[in-house]
């Protein structure tokens, strides 16, 4: 009888945990149905990003409001959940407060944590009056409604619960009350159960005690569905982005072997193409196209809008916004790995792509290629690589430009330059 | 006006200290042909051994790749590579970004590595190796404004070279809200300046000529013959263009020394 509650316990983190892998697993092989793409030279400056950017927080300071308010969240989440190690070994073991007895400071590290309670029920307040009250534009696009509204403020809450928790299992802990160190917040919720009987004071801190570590396995469960799961990609995300100047547009492998046929003098104007089983297709029509760095870039958005809001598409009217070029790239993405699973792990055609049927060309053809997108993202989420490689297949697959493109470019076939002026007149301006 | 090509450099056995890349813009549209003439004025002034391609140079291949024509982009660049390559170009400089960029960052892959720089980078070492001099002229003391080209800015971090030389000019430069990484586009890059935009409730270069009229400047200056348009167009749009003028900074650098 005495075992059962560590066993419950270990149940409980045995499914809470098991789900998690099952999803980080599932995470992981659609990330992997982009194509390849190597990003493992320079692993120095990569490892430097992802201090600074994922760990450091060094792009989100270009807002300082959200910024600092955000990496209070931040480093209340990461610090606090130390406390969680501790419930963990105070599960499987049957202790109470083992690190009380080991760590001479403990009184202060918990006393840090409950500060830093507070500091995050503040910063949370502020977010959610943010979203809610003041509405800050670039959470009421259109693309911010429904699931992707719903999710901001559902994390706002689960905060606020987790923190609250957290306070009442220590306000209602009798013996660590009674060690006067470690209670800088909870010692002023505590006279409020001053009344209540010892056992019920005992229930209420275990029910405290059960429902924290449940809302944290929840949470753990919750991020593969919404934006937070950031907290987990920013770090592999920003370590793999790309470091090449935002100006340079990768050379398409394929076209580059056709080109140089065509111009070697010395190729077989008639030798038969080699057998390949499959012609490539040239640019991206749906998510198996991408490359997996723009597919766990679609993962790791935030949703937080910065992109949108600095993008003269967007800010103009346009149909355009970048969060929704990743927010459509995850969606399609779910879906072929939902068919995929369906299917017994091969995808079968739904005559769907996400060309057309999540993004449209008229999305695609107002981008002015101006990077400020790809600048702003706080976790270096390159929406505008999604935006070209699906414009080249627009074009190279479909003949799809706009008009006034189409006559530019047989400008430049025709004539060299993407003006009707006839080449032999490139020096006439000296005149 | 002296300027010598690489053929006939070639042909009197000669190998220029520079090539100047003009670019289609420079050859042909009429504002930015004012730009090209200013740059030779200075590097003829500076006594700059350079060379143009004339008629044996193309389009780089920028608005067909970023219209996502990446076969024809690739075209446009083996050919220009071979040329380049043929008369063993070491050194380019140019007065538009579009061109910098895809000669600088996706040229080398295709075959074709050279020392790339823009304008206001090159005029910034002459004037560093004491080559040329800069005086504010008719522009000292004038309230001037620099937007920064995508190409130039956030794609290859060039900020600084093209607020030197303004400095240079003794002028008052004032700083959009938005400036060097966060500045905002003219609306012509992506290959936009060939088409009409997308429907929405504005246009881009009316929101950016808007925040640049906001600091109430003389002189718009850029460093790009595709924002240089929209601006001016802007400007046109909001009629002040009786007030304000935009410029190049090569432009203003030319008018300053009397060239
Ligand atoms: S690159 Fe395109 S999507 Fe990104 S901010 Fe500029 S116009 Fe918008
Ligand atoms: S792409 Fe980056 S900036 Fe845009 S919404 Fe996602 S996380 Fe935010």
């Amino acid at each position: 009888m005495h075992y059962i509650p560590n066993l419950l316990f270990a149940i409980l983190c045995t499914v809470g945990i098991g789900f998690f892998v099952k999803n980080i697993q599932k995470l992981r092989r659609n990330i992997l149905m982009g194509k390849p793409a190597d990003r493992n030279d320079r692993s120095k400056e990569r490892w430097k990003n992802m201090f600074r950017i994922a760990l450091g927080q060094s792009k989100m300071v270009r807002r300082p409001v959200a910024g600092i308010l955000h990496l209070v969240v931040y480093i209340g989440f990461v610090i606090i959940n130390i406390e969680v190690l501790e419930i963990i070994l105070d599960g499987l073991l049957g202790t109470h407060r083992l690190f009380s007895g080991w760590i001479s400071f403990y009184g202060f590290l918990i006393g840090t944590f409950e500060i830093l309670a507070v500091l995050v029920l503040l910063a949370v307040g502020v977010f959610w009056a943010r979203r809610n009250l003041v509405k800050v534009k670039r959470f009421w696009s259109k693309e911010m409604t429904s699931w992707p509204k719903n999710d901001g403020n559902i994390i706002l809450y689960f905060e606020v619960v987790l923190m609250g928790l957290f306070l009442t299992m220590n306000a209602t802990d009798h013996s660590f009350q009674a060690m006067e160190a470690g209670n800088p917040v909870s010692q002023f919720i505590a006279p409020l159960f001053a009344s209540f009987s010892e056992t019920l004071l005992h229930l209420i801190e275990r029910t405290a005690w059960w429902l924290h570590i449940s809302g944290i396995l929840l949470f753990l469960n919750y991020l593969y569905y919404s934006k937070h799961l950031h907290i987990l990609l920013a770090f592999p995300n920003t370590f793999y982005a790309n470091l090449e100047a935002k100006g340079k547009f990768d050379n398409n492998k394929t076209v580059r072997k056709e080109v140089e046929t065509m111009m070697d003098p010395n190729a077989d104007p008639y030798a038969v193409p080699e057998e390949t089983s499959e012609p490539e297709k040239f640019g991206a029509s749906d998510v198996q196209d991408l490359s997996w760095v723009q597919l766990m870039n679609a993962y790791t958005c935030t949703e937080c809008g910065r992109c949108s809001s600095v993008c003269p598409a967007n800010q103009t009217g346009k149909e355009l916004s970048p969060r929704a070029i990743m927010m459509k790239t995850r969606d399609r993405l779910e879906e072929v790995g939902k068919n995929t699973d369906a299917n017994q792990g091969v995808f079968k055609d739904d005559g769907k792509q996400l060309l057309k049927d999540y993004i449209s060309p008229e999305e695609l053809w107002a981008c002015t290629s101006c990077n400020a997108c790809v600048e702003e993202c706080p976790v270096n989420i390159d929406p505008l690589s999604i935006i070209m490689d699906m414009r080249q297949y627009l074009v190279m697959e479909e003949s799809a430009a706009p008009q006034e493109l189409n006559a530019m470019m047989s400008n430049i076939e025709n004539n060299g330059a993407p003006w009707q002026f006839n080449q032999q007149d490139r020096l006439n301006w000296k005149e | 006006m002296n300027v010598p090509t690489m053929a006939e450099m070639t042909a009197q056995g000669k190998q220029p200290e520079v090539l100047f890349w003009v670019g289609c813009a420079g050859s042909f549209d009429d504002r930015a042909k004012k730009v090209t003439k200013a740059f030779v004025q200075i590097l003829n002034r500076a006594k700059v051994d350079f060379a143009v391609l004339g008629t044996e140079e193309t389009c780089t291949g920028d608005p067909a790749k970023r219209s996502g024509n990446e076969f024809l982009f690739q075209m446009q660049a083996m050919t220009n590579i071979e040329v380049l390559n043929a008369y063993e170009v070491k050194k380019i400089v140019t007065a538009c970004p579009h061109c910098f960029n895809t000669i600088k960052n996706e040229y080398p892959e295709l075959g074709g590595s050279y020392e790339v720089m823009h304008h206001t980078q090159f005029l910034k070492s002459l004037l560093s190796e004491g080559r040329l001099t800069i005086e504010g002229g008719q522009y000292k003391g004038k309230k001037i404004t620099f937007h920064d080209p995508c190409y130039l800015g956030r794609a290859n971090e060039v900020y600084e070279a093209p607020r030197d030389l303004i400095q240079k000019l003794e002028v008052e430069l004032v700083e959009m809200k938005r400036c060097k990484s966060n500045g905002l586009c003219c609306g012509a890059g992506g290959a936009q300046m060939f088409k009409d935009a997308e429907k929405g409730n504005q246009e881009i270069n009316l929101l950016r000529t808007e925040e640049a009229l906001q600091i109430q400047p003389e002189i718009i200056a850029t460093g790009c013959p595709f924002c240089k348009t929209m601006l001016t167009d802007g400007v046109k749009n909001k009629e002040k263009e009786g007030s304000v003028e935009v410029m190049d900074i090569v432009e203003m650098i030319a008018n300053a020394q009397d060239l």
